[in-house]
């Protein structure tokens, strides 16, 4: 059965989930044209590239040549038009920018998110447009339906819940997905294995993905500091003190972007007891540390709140929150602040380091109610 | 799908007579042609005869063609074959913002360099060539066709300066051979670099004019090929298939510079006749005559390609050289283009497959691609 909605561009990252999302609509008959996003230069910032073992594949670094390679391998072996659509400028600006000014400013930001927003669904969605194709189809775990009763495009959890990406897609607006084809959505990780296998993918082994794509091994702090360097701006002086709650200086740090709350290693300081990190107060360059408890929090606000599988309420809901991509979502009260876009959320129980400029997704079970920005 | 190729600046197909004057070579005359024996001398045959179809090409004197890889290397071997001029801490090289990045980048290796502007339309004043001479320029080296606009620069003019000056004075003729009557004598050049797969000949071969008693050092180090010019065993069954290709391009370029002409008329007039918002870059300059480079205001060209590959027709948004990369070409840069300006662009190479019914039936595909993507991207008034 051929398409009768005209063809669907393909993000092909070079990996397997991507490439399989590629193999599956192509064997289902639909036009498929694959694109690679090209994001990040990876010739840049070569101070950060380590050393690795001649052979050894670079992990979490997205657009290396690798990547692309694997990405138009797969895209030859299936037959389908393969290119590779240039963003670079605009995932500086509005990816990684934001990354290194949300650290600056003591938050700990997540760009996947940004990228989702501003990029895949965004940018690329335009460019599938431009090229002709009316939808986008993507390797995330997640799932989309339209619910006839209420009108609405409804975002569900992958059903492999450890691969669910939805915290990361908490910014989709109802044109996105409407626009947005989740193949994965519905199967676990062995069997988009097991698939790629069996389409004779050459990419089936490959292995995940990891940490933030720019990234390399995931030492941000060090990204920040090349980029300064790179761009001749000079490193920001961040340094300053590790501080307790009673206000008692029990040490130095040398920048507040090392560090993110609940974070335990690297304080430098020995304790009685675990120390971890509360907060970083960038306008004074205060680290504040203390015990486990001291995380504990069951209050927070949330803005830019962008409601997906229901209308934006006007009355206090239910919901479980999670407020990092690890986290267990916790049972909770949203409650619409006066403000539009923003609310409280008011925990059962308290939870573990609330951690500013991360998301917080809110759920009712698998499906996703909407999400926003923590304060 | 029928496919059309309007790419020929960035290669070209190998003709049929090419590919039947070189696979008889590629078959069975597979001696070294720096051996004694009758192999060696059935495949020195081919050579010489392939020289001298080639120096026909552009006036030249057999013995004054050095056979290359291609068009990066002939660069190569004249900015830095140039006897000494590695060494040189003083040497001075005199080039334009409009070259191929092979001219480029071997420019880079050299000392120090100038690069002279262009105006508006991509040409060089050769005045401005004359004031950046220096007690030390050792070469001077000027695209003679630019790849990206067709723009011909007055080669004639400068070559008179360098003469009076008494420096090197090569042009990269990759895009202008075969395409314009090329006569290195009446040009004034000491050096000219071709390239066979511009030329319907296939990659991997390529030529270097060098004017007798120029004192060139080879920079591949080896035997005493090509006259001690450029180590490596011939690449014969290439050098045929330039030679083939530049004894066609000696009886025919005027006819099919003439042909070419017609239908880039018949491409840009409809272009502009039937899409608003078009201007057609370097069109005040002379050009040669099949290649068009066209600019869509408002139109990000990276989808306008892919959507117009998707319908068959095989166009670029700059060099190939340069694809993949962020920057937008230095070339559309050089003539004061601004970065959406030059990303807005598109090159339309014009060859000898394509005809007066393929250029309206790619015509028709811009109209409705331009109107797509203008429909998407609001800012168009």
């Amino acid at each position: 059965m051929t398409g009768s909605r005209g063809p669907i561009a393909v993000a092909m990252s070079g990996g397997v989930d991507s490439s399989v999302v590629a193999g599956m609509l192509h064997a289902r008959g639909e036009t498929v044209v694959g694109l690679t996003m090209q994001l990040w230069n990876q010739r840049r910032l070569p101070q950060l590239s380590g050393t690795r073992a001649p052979g050894d594949r670079p992990t979490g670094r997205c657009c290396s040549i690798e990547d692309v390679y694997d990405a138009r391998h797969v895209a030859q072996s299936l037959g389908i038009p393969y290119y590779v659509v240039n963003f670079e400028q605009r995932f500086e600006d509005q990816v990684v920018k934001p990354f290194i000014g949300e650290y600056l400013a003591g938050r700990t930001p997540i760009p996947c998110t940004l990228c989702n927003n501003f990029i895949k669904f965004d940018q690329f969605l335009e460019m599938a447009e431009g090229v002709g194709a009316s939808r986008i189809a993507t390797g995330h775990y997640a799932r989309i339906d339209f619910n006839p009763a209420s009108r609405r495009w409804e975002l569900r959890r992958g059903v492999d819940h450890t691969k669910d990406q939805t915290y990361f897609l908490f910014g989709l607006t109802q044109d996105q997905l409407s626009r947005a084809l989740f193949p994965l959505g519905g199967m676990q990780k062995p069997e988009v294995r097991a698939l790629a296998r069996q389409l004779q993918i050459p990419t089936a082994d490959k292995p995940d993905s990891q940490e933030i794509c720019f990234v390399p091994n995931g030492d941000y702090a060090a990204f920040i500091d090349a980029y300064f360097d790179e761009q001749g701006t000079g490193r920001q002086d961040l340094a300053g003190e590790l501080v307790t709650s009673d206000g008692q200086v029990v040490g130095e740090h040398t920048g507040v972007h090392h560090f993110t709350v609940g974070q335990r290693r690297g304080l430098g300081i020995a304790a009685a007891e675990p120390l971890y990190v509360i907060s970083t107060e960038p306008a004074t360059r205060r680290v504040m540390i203390g015990r486990k408890d001291d995380l504990l929090r069951s209050k927070m606000h949330v803005n830019q709140v962008n409601w997906i599988s229901i209308a934006p309420p006007s009355e206090p809901v239910r919901a479980e929150v999670k407020i990092r991509n690890k986290h267990a979502a916790a049972p909770a009260e949203i409650i619409p602040a006066a403000d539009a876009g923003r609310v409280e959320i008011v925990f059962d129980d308290p939870q573990r380091a609330v951690t500013p400029g991360q998301g917080a997704v809110f759920y009712s079970g698998d499906l996703v109610l909407g999400g926003g920005w923590i304060e | 799908m029928q496919r059309f190729y309007f790419d020929h600046n960035a290669t070209t197909p190998v003709s049929p007579e090419v590919l039947q004057a070189m696979m008889p070579v590629l078959a069975d005359v597979y001696g070294n042609a720096s051996s004694i024996h009758h192999f060696g001398q059935a495949a020195r045959k081919r050579l010489d005869d392939a020289r001298r179809q080639t120096a026909a090409l552009v006036g030249a004197t057999p013995e004054e063609i050095v056979f290359t890889s291609g068009g990066t290397e002939s660069d190569n071997l004249a900015l830095l074959g140039l006897a000494g001029i590695q060494t040189d801490r003083d040497a001075h090289a005199i080039t334009t913002t409009v070259e191929h990045p092979a001219v480029l980048a071997s420019a880079s290796q050299i000392a120090s360099a100038t690069y002279v502007p262009v105006d508006s339309q991509g040409l060089v004043d050769p005045d401005d060539i004359r004031r950046a001479l220096r007690p030390n320029t050792r070469i001077i080296s000027v695209i003679h066709a630019n790849n990206e606009l067709g723009t011909i620069q007055p080669i004639k003019e400068i070559a008179r300066i360098a003469q009076d000056a008494g420096v090197a004075f090569h042009s990269d003729g990759v895009q202008a051979a075969g395409k314009l009557g090329v006569d290195v004598k009446a040009l004034g050049v000491t050096m000219y670099s071709i390239a066979g797969h511009k030329l319907y000949a296939p990659k991997g071969i390529g030529a270097l004019f060098v004017r007798k008693d120029t004192p060139l050092d080879p920079i591949l180090y080896g035997g005493n090929h090509e006259r001690g010019r450029r180590a490596g065993t011939e690449n014969v069954p290439g050098a045929v298939a330039l030679g083939r290709a530049a004894q066609w391009m000696t009886e025919r370029a005027n006819e099919e510079s003439r042909r070419m002409e017609i239908l880039r008329r018949r491409l840009e007039e409809s272009i502009l006749d039937r899409i608003p918002g078009v201007r057609v870059n370097g069109a005040g300059a002379p050009r040669v005559s099949n290649t068009s480079n066209l600019r869509f205001q408002g139109i990000d060209s990276e989808p306008l390609l892919i959507a117009l590959d998707l319908r068959g027709f095989a166009v670029s948004s700059g060099s190939a050289c340069s694809s993949g990369s962020t920057e937008p070409s230095h070339v559309l840069s050089a003539i004061g283009l601004t970065k959406e300006q030059a990303r807005s662009s598109l090159r339309i190479s014009l060859g000898r497959s394509n005809t007066v019914a393929q250029v309206d039936d790619l015509v028709n595909a811009l109209v409705q691609c331009v109107a797509h993507l203008r429909k998407l991207a609001p800012a168009y008034a």
